[in-house]
């Protein structure tokens, strides 16, 4: 099931994600030990973190700029406005795993390279989103693309917390259903 | 069940059904309400109401068939979900707990295809041995079994917010055949179940029960009898004969992972589409070196999952699609033969929600960036329709043996290859062109028209046909070549037609019961 949309079944361990602050750092101490990575992340040594350090992601085998290049691919292969990097994070946090290390590494070198051959440092350091999407189509093809972006659709879909700002409202049974909770209750028509 | 029945595996006297879902489970709780004793054998596990999950992949996780298959042909799926052909149930009950319950009778011409339709290239048309007259009374006994909306005196379900943006974008088009749908939901209680609480999530189990599934109706009645044993989680790995060609039984592995034989009188083999003619096909023995049955060589040919796909609209305001009954709301204006449209046979539209995370996996399996992301940031805002109508059966789409694959069983994976006949493709943009215009009417400012997803119809694999040369079951589905190997499922089928296939399946199924029953009294079998 290597390519399926099916084949990566949510981490039941995924969605509790991103942690306020690791190993008791206060966000003042994580911004000072980090610096800025592309539009909206730092990073540090063991960490990528949010500018205002809301949330932050320990990384223990991938290289931080690696991860928190993962995260902004993530969020251009599914670019929800409303949806905060943490989320991305949450979605991609499994591939900081030694057995999978190897394989993202080489496959994010790959990004950057195809972000210089568009004329850009490194593919975080283009700055608009379709610059971005474009560097993404140059590998699109490639096993490395297809494997984040296929694990993404259950890694970012899947979490029940981004759920309600899509306006699903999931599980039902519990509620008895909507037979008096509006299954019928469209009133534009 | 206080006593269930016991039945020895030595003992040759019982019938073997190969399956438990709407063919398997009715055929073998029929025939255990006529005394026959009965020995059903389940690959899956049990799940009852309580069991289900309202949680899409969690649920798909828990029902899901997903033994390892392989894919060919043209078809998107074979590229998107190459492993994963159908989107069927492994449990006791079958894909009878995932359907969503449209229950409708073939129109009469359909019995007919080929003569109907006449002589389409490339394609494997051939009428049914059976009409409309015969099987009328064998649909009436489905749909009160069923308790379908609309049939008899039980009244239809009410509509829901999906179902009115459809119903008005068709009134607004000119459509007149409108309605919530003929249902195995209940609209009322009805046969010891309540009626449906619209929760949505029909695809995940009904945890009202609210919906029909042998799993929770024929199964426990057929047990209630003393004559039916349902052994679970036992994979059947192939059937056995003797040196007259009489099937003798059956060989699985049991829930241990140990071989077991269980001697038969009878063997009826209703694992679906995919999995009957793959047990048929892995049967071969050197009197029967094409596989069982298959003296035709139509094992695993004419493979059909209706001509589908979907539309989805996105509207100014709310819809909010998921909640209540997933399909509970139809249109058969096109579900009627006219050959002016450019291409032969009929489709019906039907209402039809996904969940967001299942949404994002099938809108539009691939896709990525904007065009994709903004389409499910309106997810709220969608209405959705489903797309069912007859596909051409062709004798190279079909189900074979990869020898290259095994399961987890050693055995060899089925591969579904299927090519989409051009009478499919003409009617899918036709249906395409039809619900993005309902919608449209609607004010949609936004329509997508979605591909088919893996197969929840699979159909024609063991197809039934007058004569011999043509298919592998007869008007009973009983073998041409073997007299006590009977196919209890939809891979019977001959042509697909317009309709939802599950409530032919039940009607069948109580037929052929009947038919087994009588035989064997008269001593025939």
């Amino acid at each position: 099931m290597e390519t399926t949309e099916t084949r990566a079944r949510p981490d039941a361990g995924a969605a509790a994600g991103a942690e306020p602050a690791p190993r008791g750092l206060t966000r003042r101490a994580l911004l000072a030990r980090g610096a800025a990575f592309g539009m909206t992340l730092i990073v540090g040594a063991g960490f990528v973190t949010a500018r205002d350090a809301a949330w932050a992601v320990e990384v223990t085998t991938l290289k931080p700029e690696t991860m928190a290049t993962l995260i902004q691919m993530a969020r251009d292969i599914y670019p929800h406005d409303r949806l905060a990097d943490r989320f991305y994070a949450v979605a991609v946090k499994g591939y900081d795993d030694p057995a999978k290390a190897e394989m993202v590494e080489a496959g994010i070198a790959a990004l950057d390279a195809a972000a210089q051959g568009r004329g850009f440092d490194s593919y975080a350091g283009a700055r608009w989103e379709a610059d971005r999407t474009a560097i993404l189509q140059d590998i699109a093809q490639g096993e490395f693309f297809q494997t984040v972006r296929s694990g993404l659709v259950t890694g970012l879909y899947n979490q029940k917390e981004i759920w309600p700002l899509f306006g699903y409202e999931g599980e039902s049974f519990s509620k008895g259903g909507y037979i008096d909770r509006g299954f019928d209750d469209i009133d534009w028509l | 069940m206080a006593n269930p029945a016991r039945f020895d595996l030595a003992d040759d006297s019982v019938v073997v059904v190969v399956g438990t879902g709407a063919g398997g489970g009715v055929v073998a709780n029929e025939l255990a309400q006529k005394g026959v004793k009965v020995v059903a054998l389940e690959a899956g596990g049990r799940y009852l109401p309580e069991d289900y999950i309202n949680d899409e992949w969690d649920s798909f996780g828990q029902l899901a068939w997903t033994d390892t298959r392989t894919t060919s042909g043209d078809w998107r799926v074979a590229r998107d979900f190459r492993n994963l052909p159908a989107w069927i149930v492994k449990a006791v009950g079958g894909t009878s707990i995932h359907w969503a319950g449209a229950s409708l009778r073939f129109q009469p011409h359909e019995w007919k295809g080929r003569t109907t339709y006449g002589a389409v290239p490339g394609a494997n048309l051939l009428d049914w041995p059976v009409d409309a007259e015969e099987m009328a009374p064998w649909y009436d006994k489905a749909e009160a079994k069923l308790g379908v909306t609309r049939t008899g005196d039980r009244p239809g379900l009410p509509g829901s917010n999906n179902y009115k943006v459809f119903e008005k974008g068709a009134l607004a088009t000119g459509c007149k055949e409108v309605h919530t749908g003929r249902m195995a939901v209940n609209s009322v209680e009805y046969d010891g179940r309540q009626a449906c609480q619209q929760t949505g999530f029909c695809f995940q189990g009904c945890k009202w029960g609210a919906k029909w599934s042998s799993a929770y109706t024929d199964i426990p009645r057929g047990e209630a009898t003393g004559n039916l044993e349902v052994r679970d989680r036992c994979h059947v790995m192939r059937v056995e004969h003797d040196d007259k060609g009489k099937v003798t039984g059956v060989v699985y592995k049991d829930k241990d992972g140990a071989e077991q034989r269980q001697k038969a009188r009878i063997v009826c083999v209703a694992g679906n589409s995919i999995e009957s003619p793959r047990l048929l096909l892995n049967s071969a023995s050197p009197m029967f070196p094409d596989g069982l049955a298959n003296s035709s060589g139509q094992v695993g040919r004419n493979y059909m999952r209706h001509t589908t796909g979907s539309v989805y609209g996105i509207f100014e305001k709310p819809v909010r699609m998921w909640r209540g009954t997933t399909m509970a709301g139809i249109i058969q204006d096109e579900a009627r033969h006219d050959p002016s449209r450019g291409f032969v046979g009929g489709y019906e539209l039907e209402t039809l929600s996904l969940g967001l995370p299942f949404m994002a996996a099938f809108m539009d399996p691939g896709g990525w960036g904007r065009p994709f992301t903004s389409a499910l940031d309106s997810y709220e805002n969608m209405a959705g329709m489903w797309v069912v109508g007859e596909d051409m059966p062709q004798e190279t789409n079909r189900v074979t043996i990869n020898a290259e694959v095994k399961d987890d069983h050693g055995l060899p994976v089925a591969d579904v290859h299927y090519t989409d006949h051009p009478n499919d493709v003409a009617m899918r943009e036709h249906a395409y062109a039809k619900g993005i215009a309902i919608y449209q009417a609607v004010g949609a400012t936004r329509t997508m028209p979605t591909p088919p997803y893996p197969s929840t119809h699979n159909l024609g694999t063991n197809r039934m046909s007058e004569h011999a040369r043509d298919g592998v079951v007869n008007r009973h589905g009983q073998s041409h070549d073997i007299a006590n190997l009977f196919v209890s499922d939809g891979s019977q089928f001959t042509t697909g037609a317009a309709e939802n296939p599950t409530l032919t399946i039940v009607a069948l199924a109580i037929r052929q019961a009947d038919h087994i029953a009588a035989e064997m009294a008269k001593g025939n079998l």
